[in-house]
């Protein structure tokens, strides 16, 4: 490190005192990455990038809102009317939400597809709950800003979870208030929340691609790295393949931004909230709505757990087990390509999280009920039951020796 | 150096020493002032003083025929005060004997039986029940009806069907007198 490679005298000077250039040479140069990454491999720095937009419009929208429960929703207004160009920051971040979930959900079901949670990738993976779990808290108190019907009485809804916990609940929920409802003091410490979470999300990224930088990526053959000729450089290979992702992925999202951005909004948060009427139907954001579905589908007690709580810890269980995944899957082979039972089992589980998506926008009633039950039942059926058995049972196909003889050998796959 | 500096001071390999006692004794004393100190920063988040001082709410019943209902603001929650029928006071009656998720008299949940004053808030999750209107859907029990996650509550809103663990919450309130009541 202390002899420092470059000729520029200026970044000679700094990098030997403060080597910032060697470790971006390092980290986005030279880092030696699987020569056969997919275009599922994209989603990842694609994620990176929506994180960017968001910061970046969030910033400038808050210097035009007001969070107080008079002015917040005529605030919005008039960043949407007045301020200049608001409309655009304001569809960008409102549609940058949904974006985020679309790019991490395809990243999360990648890593899941080709088995990136396991050894030695454990931490990289439980990093990522922490960083999903921190962008629905984020995603949460931000839809609440904007203080529509919606906004309340999501709210509403959503912190009176909390009232489920035995003992304390109540409390709780009057402690996250700061009142006897959802009113001023809730959407003041949410808007607080809101700004700090997203520097909280970089944090974690930072430890995400740190530990990704440790054990390196994992590829779709999911063998691992033999030695330099798996390998290409970050830069230039990579760098242009993530960039014409990106390209691709804003052909996607400024389509919505610009010709449907109310597309993944609910038209009742036009209308201001009233804390004395709830809206007919209440239904939350779209990628919440497979939680949503598990949280409803205890209209039944659990033994002694009345119905509501079991409601409420099935729905924090959904994604918290995820951190586990590592130590229930016991298969030898990384990548569903060389497990034939498993790959199956994955589409299946796949298509079922997008039935309780379905379902979590229904009206709680039959045939939507059961059928929300039986999804929320194969949800952790698959997770404890099925990846375990699976990995047990099954024989995987023959693993290539090393990347570079998989992808020499032939292109079939 | 701090090694060395155990050795020459206590007893080698025990790990016993003054140096020992005084670390540990100031680890414990600061992280428990740390802890404590984390105190007022929760505490500043729960209701402030203004939020509690608006505490109680009159009410001019007089004008509520039999059979309507109002609703009424306490707290910043809305409280449904209905002056039931005889028909809707005899079925809460009888059912007194029903099957209830969450048993309670309706002698103990209404003061005066021709009155019924709750707080118009789902015990399930929040949402605010219909059938303050006769043109609401009142449920299977003609009480309230909710329709977040479909719960049904009987004239004495008593929960009955669906997913919310308790009754509708009856708010303390007396009669100041026979036209007026004060809840809070």
């Amino acid at each position: 490190m202390s002899t420092s490679s470059f000729n520029n005298p200026v970044v000679k000077w700094i990098d030997e005192r403060l080597p910032v250039f060697t470790m971006m040479q390092h980290s986005a140069v030279d880092y030696p990455t699987p020569k056969n990454l997919n275009y599922w491999w994209n989603f990842g720095s694609l994620a990176a990038f929506v994180l960017v937009i968001m910061l970046l419009t969030g910033i400038f929208l808050a210097m035009s809102y007001t969070p107080h429960v008079d002015h917040a929703f005529v605030s919005v207004e008039r960043i949407m009317r007045d301020v200049n160009y608001g409309w655009l920051l304001r569809y960008l971040h409102m549609n940058g939400g949904s974006m985020f979930f679309i790019v991490v959900y395809i990243h999360m079901f990648r890593g899941m597809y080709y088995g990136s949670y396991k050894a030695p990738r454990e931490i990289l993976w439980i990093v990522g709950v922490f960083l999903i779990l921190a962008m629905m808290a984020t995603a949460f108190m931000g839809y609440v800003l904007p203080w529509g019907q919606m906004s309340f009485w999501g709210a509403t809804v959503i912190t009176n979870l909390f009232s489920a916990i035995p003992l304390v609940g109540q409390e709780i929920v009057t402690w996250l208030w700061g009142g006897f409802s959802v009113d001023n003091p809730t959407l003041n410490r949410f808007f607080s929340l809101h700004y700090l979470l997203p520097f909280v999300i970089v944090g974690l990224v930072v430890v995400h691609v740190w530990a990704l930088h440790t054990v390196k990526s994992n590829n779709p053959t999911g063998v691992d790295i033999k030695g330099p000729e798996d390998t290409i450089p970050f830069h230039p290979y990579y760098t242009i393949k993530d960039f014409y992702g990106i390209g691709l992925f804003l052909i996607f999202y400024l389509a919505f931004v610009f010709y449907a951005p109310d597309f993944f909004g609910e038209p009742d948060n036009y209308i201001e909230a009233n804390p004395m009427v709830t809206p007919a139907h209440i239904v939350p954001e779209w990628y919440f709505l497979p939680f949503y579905a598990i949280l409803r589908a205890f209209t039944f007690d659990v033994l002694f757990i009345p119905a509501k709580l079991a409601g409420v810890i099935a729905m924090f269980a959904s994604i918290i087990l995820l951190a586990v995944l590592p130590w229930l899957d016991r298969s030898k082979a990384r990548s569903a390509r060389f497990r034939p039972m498993y790959k199956w089992f994955f589409w299946i589980f796949v298509l079922d999280c997008l039935v309780l998506g379905y379902i979590g926008a229904q009206a709680a009633e039959e045939p939507y009920v059961t059928i929300g039950q039986v999804a929320t039942f194969y949800y952790f059926a698959h997770l404890l039951i099925i990846v375990p058995l699976v990995s047990k049972l099954e024989n995987p196909r023959p693993l290539p020796e090393s990347i570079s003889a998989a992808v020499t050998k032939s292109d079939s796959e | 150096m701090a090694e060395t500096a155990t050795e020459i001071q206590g007893a080698p390999g025990t790990g016993e020493s003054r140096r020992d006692f005084l670390l540990l004794t100031t680890t414990a004393v600061g992280a428990a002032g740390a802890a404590l100190s984390l105190w007022p920063f929760v505490h500043s988040m729960n209701p402030a003083a203004d939020v509690l001082a608006l505490s109680s709410t009159e009410v001019d019943i007089s004008p509520i025929e039999e059979g309507q209902s109002i609703t009424v603001v306490w707290r910043g929650k809305p409280v449904f005060v209905r002056h039931r029928t005889a028909a809707e006071i005899e079925t809460a009656g009888t059912d007194d004997a029903a099957n209830l998720p969450d048993p309670q008299k309706d002698g103990e949940r209404a003061e005066k039986p021709e009155w019924l004053v709750v707080l118009g808030i789902c015990t399930h999750l929040g949402c605010i029940p219909l059938g303050q209107k006769s043109s609401e859907p009142r449920g299977e029990f003609g009480g309230w009806f909710c329709p977040c996650h479909g719960s049904h509550y009987d004239t004495s809103g008593r929960i009955r069907k669906g997913p919310a663990p308790r009754n509708l919450e009856v708010p303390p309130y007396a009669f100041t007198d026979d036209t007026t009541i004060k809840i809070g």
